[in-house]
């Protein structure tokens, strides 16, 4: 009899638990992070380490950011140890931003090109002198939304409130 | 007599083959939300003489100087940072009417209702070259720190709740009375 042969495997042997709908989890896991993450665009030649700052927003879109790196470069003994510009992948001089700008902004959709925001990544340790260069090289190529970036926590080091 | 089923493929193996590519994906991308202050860059003016001079009363005026070795001058005082985000506060709300501090003058705001504000008060920060970014980025922090601190207290007087948790419109009302002003100087080219 059919009924009886099924009893009795039951009863003998504990059914082992299904782990068919474990790759289903893991996919959902990896495709979570594809979903949230964004590639590293850029290999650093400089070195940033940003400020702190606890008055801080989040940069929403990542498509509509460009990144100006400004920091002292690793390799010193073959650029020296004065903080540079990088973008993209080179090192650049602060008359070409306005270049970096262009090609920027060509590269977005139309509708987007007026919120584009330039993001600056700049060492702690590097002076006003540059940064105001390229400030100004923003406003002349007019990418008025900038950035500061920064890590987040009390510059001071006060007990937060 | 049924047949033997055909064997299923066995799908164990599966999960590995996915978990390898989820560590690829861990490895190869970054989590790092990029945060920081965002500014809004005057636009370039279109002829260096045409400027015209913008006259600004001088209690109107908080003047934050920031020199090569990190030090702070304050409306001709010598500040510790620490003490920047306390100075801008009262200077922006001026609570006591001072006369040297930016004239008040109450206004209607949708939400609000009418509030005496200091809408031509102007933060004017000049920093030389060389100064540290570390050091910019932290008065920066500490003026965007003032003007927060000042609207998480109006809209606690008003609802309770921190700036942060208020629904769009009513940050935008609170943003309003507490306007963010702050003009830096064009860079100086002479006597660095």
């Amino acid at each position: 009899m059919i009924t009886g042969r099924f009893k009795k495997k039951g009863k003998n042997k504990v059914q082992a638990i299904s782990t068919a709908s474990l790759p289903d989890i893991v996919f959902m896991l990896l495709f979570f992070f594809m979903v949230t993450t964004v590639m590293r665009e850029v290999d650093l030649k400089v070195r940033v380490e940003a400020p702190k700052a606890d008055q801080v927003k989040k940069l929403e879109n990542k498509s509509l950011v460009s990144y100006i790196y400004i920091g002292t470069p690793h390799k010193t003994e073959v650029f020296g140890t004065l903080p540079r510009i990088q973008l993209n992948d080179s090192f650049k001089e602060t008359e070409q931003i306005g270049e970096f700008i262009a090609a920027e902004r060509d590269a977005m959709d139309e509708a987007d090109q007026s919120k584009m925001t330039v993001s600056l990544k700049v060492d702690k340790k590097a002076e006003m002198g540059i940064v105001t260069d390229v400030k100004q090289e923003l406003r002349k190529a007019s990418a008025l939304k900038i950035n500061y970036s920064t890590l987040k926590a009390d510059p001071l080091g006060r007990k937060s409130y | 007599m049924a047949k033997r089923e055909i064997q299923e493929i066995n799908a164990g193996s599966m999960a590995d083959i996915a978990f390898l590519l989820l560590i690829f994906f861990l490895v190869t991308t970054t989590m790092d939300t990029d945060t920081g202050i965002l500014r809004q860059l005057p636009p370039m003016p279109e002829d260096e003489s045409t400027q015209e001079q913008v006259n600004i009363r001088e209690r109107n005026i908080f003047v934050v100087l920031v020199n090569r070795n990190n030090d702070l001058l304050v409306e001709d005082n010598v500040m510790n940072i620490r003490d920047l985000r306390e100075a801008t506060k009262e200077f922006i709300d001026n609570p006591n009417n001072d006369k040297n501090l930016p004239v008040k003058e109450e206004k209607y705001f949708e939400h609000i209702g009418k509030v005496e504000v200091t809408p031509k008060h102007v933060i004017s920060l000049k920093s030389d070259r060389g100064t540290s970014y570390e050091t910019y980025v932290t008065v920066q922090n500490e003026l965007a720190a003032a003007y927060n601190e000042l609207r998480d207290e109006l809209s606690m007087r008003k609802w309770g709740k921190k700036y942060k948790d208020l629904n769009d419109e009513l940050k935008e009302a609170v943003e309003k009375v507490y306007n963010m002003n702050i003009s830096e100087a064009e860079p100086n080219k002479v006597g660095e």
